[in-house]
């Protein structure tokens, strides 16, 4: 295929409007002073109910999620649909914990999950374990973002890894330069313009393709021909549990990951939180008529792009549909507000990740005595050192492994939900518990990941998050989602955990927090002002 | 510890349901009945958008007011 002359200028020309955004950023709300991480990594913590909606939903919802969720209905039907009620049942269900993250946080200046754990069970070794978890589920996540990227440009008829490398060497750049300004501003862009492609798409493709009702129907069509038992346009009596597990478990899953984390901290006060749990279903709502797209493409015939591997890529589905359906220059706005998609994510991971590092390995390890200006000068080389490393990671590995390790990474980062989210609201668990927890839940996670097989691509282990309960004896052909019943196993030995050591009456570690730092809000004296320099 | 330093209030539970209701596949599990050519399955979850950010408003709303009192 010939690269698309139309589509890339329209993609180059907005791709370079958001650059140089991005670079502006530093000096947006005027900071004295960035040198300092609290202000590079959690841009001031001031920041009101209309940013963090942009800034959090940008978070959230990444260029990935925009690619692979449509191409997993595409190829699956109902079952990649659960990307709808996840993020219906995850506000509400963060709602209160979240507010409690924030007061505590701010009383005694958390910036990562590993930072409370620490305050919280008083153990090192816990908060280590809690920052190497955030560490190896965030890296595939980033890497996964120039999957996005790659799909466009693949389906524009570039190929190529310069022109990846280019973007993210641009995203390091201004991340590094401006901290979490860069992707706050930068997220009002990729938004509007995502708004703008998905309303589009949801109006005008129908029309041509004959209605909604023929899209639905030429989806069951194609289901009902294939002899795949797990597809079609509702689930099955095998499939509903592992529906049902995965939405709820990727709901838990979401804001332990410690870039959703970032962006909720940098919000100004608890109510600001608690107004965008009750906003930000607005993007749920694109997600599921994105999601949507899978079947659009169905109906329309929509072939992806041959890879090098000389198989087809599905995440190039929806790019190529675009493709299809719109003008080319509509096409490149497409296109921009994915790419532009990927940054955002992928700016605020690479800040978590290099937050991570500095405050619980650096700091804790390496260096006791680090200043506040040593701290952010480490991060943001970190921040660097990350983004190189996720190129690193598609240019060298099979993307597929990264793909693999993301889904891991869901799955492992919900191990540390009795030691952050749980630990929010009890201090019974001791903390030699929640490590053998955590050790526990990890094996029965990675091995169940292991057992799972996927026919359709040929491979033995790693996929997908199906667990057969067959494997466990049980005589039924239902699948339930792999780190929900890690989870489980997590909880299960942290409380017998908990009840052998206190029997044994081994030290526990002391709690660093009281009751009052939980509800503690913007104004009152025990919230430390961090924003001074930044809001005036 | 003064009690308008608290998340205690019976709204709360309120959040249980777009929790528990977008969880109960029975409820939507089917291709009919269809709107506007969307089956029961992708209507209905649609429509749970809804029911959350009611639901969530709502509690923020009630639990503002009480706190100020």
């Amino acid at each position: 295929m010939n690269a698309n002359v139309t589509e890339l200028v329209v993609f180059a020309l907005l791709f370079l409007t958001v650059s140089v955004m991005g670079f502006v950023a530093a000096k947006w709300r005027r900071p004295e002073n960035i040198e300092s991480l609290h202000e590079w990594g959690l841009g001031g913590r001031n920041f009101g109910s209309w940013i963090t909606w942009f800034l959090v939903g940008g978070d959230l919802y990444t260029a990935y999620t925009f690619v692979a969720v449509p191409a997993l209905v595409f190829g699956a039907g109902a079952l990649g649909f659960y990307a709808l009620p996840y993020t219906v049942v995850v506000y509400p269900l963060v709602f209160l914990v979240l507010a409690r993250m924030w007061s505590v946080s701010h009383v005694h200046g958390f910036v990562t999950p590993a930072d409370f754990v620490r305050a919280r069970f008083g153990s090192p070794t816990l908060a280590l374990i809690i920052a190497i978890t955030g560490l190896v589920a965030t890296m595939p996540y980033i890497a996964l973002q120039l999957v996005g990227i790659e799909a466009v440009l693949k389906t524009m008829g570039v190929t190529g890894h310069l022109p990846i490398i280019i973007a993210f060497a641009i995203l390091a750049a201004y991340t590094y330069q401006s901290g979490l300004r860069a992707p706050a501003l930068i997220a009002f862009v990729k938004d509007t313009l995502i708004y703008i492609v998905i309303l589009a798409a949801v109006i005008y493709i129908p029309a041509k393709l004959g209605g909604w009702g023929s899209i639905f129907d030429a989806a069951k069509a194609k289901f009902d021909a294939t002899p795949a038992p797990g597809d079609g346009i509702t689930l099955n009596a095998n499939n509903q549990l592992q529906y049902v597990t995965l939405a709820f478990g990727s709901a838990l899953a979401l804001f332990l990951y410690p870039h959703s984390l970032t962006g909720v901290l940098a919000s100004k006060n608890r109510g600001v939180i608690k107004r965008n749990m009750a906003a930000l279903p607005a993007y749920s709502f694109l997600l599921g008529l994105i999601a949507l797209l899978g079947f659009m493409a169905i109906a329309a015939g929509t072939k992806g792009v041959v890879g090098a591997n000389g198989k087809v890529d599905n995440n190039t589905i929806i790019p190529a549909l675009f493709d299809q359906m719109f003008p080319d220059w509509f096409a490149g706005v497409a296109y921009a507000a994915i790419g532009i998609g990927a940054l955002v994510p992928a700016a605020i991971m690479s800040i978590a990740a290099a937050n991570l590092f500095t405050r619980n390995i650096y700091r804790e390890y390496l260096r006791k005595d680090a200043t506040d200006a040593q701290e952010a000068k480490v991060s943001k080389l970190v921040s660097l050192v990350v983004k190189v490393g996720a190129v690193l990671c598609i240019l060298l590995l099979d993307p597929q492994f990264s793909i693999d390790l993301q889904l891991i990474g869901g799955v492992i980062i919900l191990q540390t939900l009795p030691s952050v989210g749980l630990g929010l609201y009890t201090r019974w668990f001791h903390k030699g518990g929640l490590i053998a927890g955590w050790v526990a839940g990890m094996s029965a996670g990675v091995w169940m990941l292991y057992m799972v097989p996927n026919p359709a691509t040929g491979k033995a282990h790693f996929g997908g998050s199906a667990f057969g309960l067959s494997n466990l004896g049980l005589d039924t052909k239902m699948t339930i989602y792999a780190g929900f019943l890690a989870l489980a196993v997590n909880l299960i030995v942290a409380v017998l955990g908990t009840l052998l050591f206190r029997a044994l009456k081994v030290a526990d570690g002391e709690d660093a927090t009281s009751r009052g730092d939980y509800f503690a809000d913007e104004g009152d004296p025990t919230v430390k002002d961090l924003d001074l320099a930044a809001s005036h | 510890m003064p009690d308008d330093k608290s998340d205690r209030s019976p709204w709360n539970w309120l959040l249980l349901v777009p929790i528990a209701i977008p969880l109960m596949p029975f409820l939507f599990n089917s291709d009919e009945p269809r709107l506007l050519g969307f089956p029961l399955f992708y209507w209905l979850q649609i429509a749970f958008i809804a029911l959350g950010v009611a639901t969530t408003t709502l509690v923020y709303q009630m639990t503002k007011r009480r706190r100020q009192r």
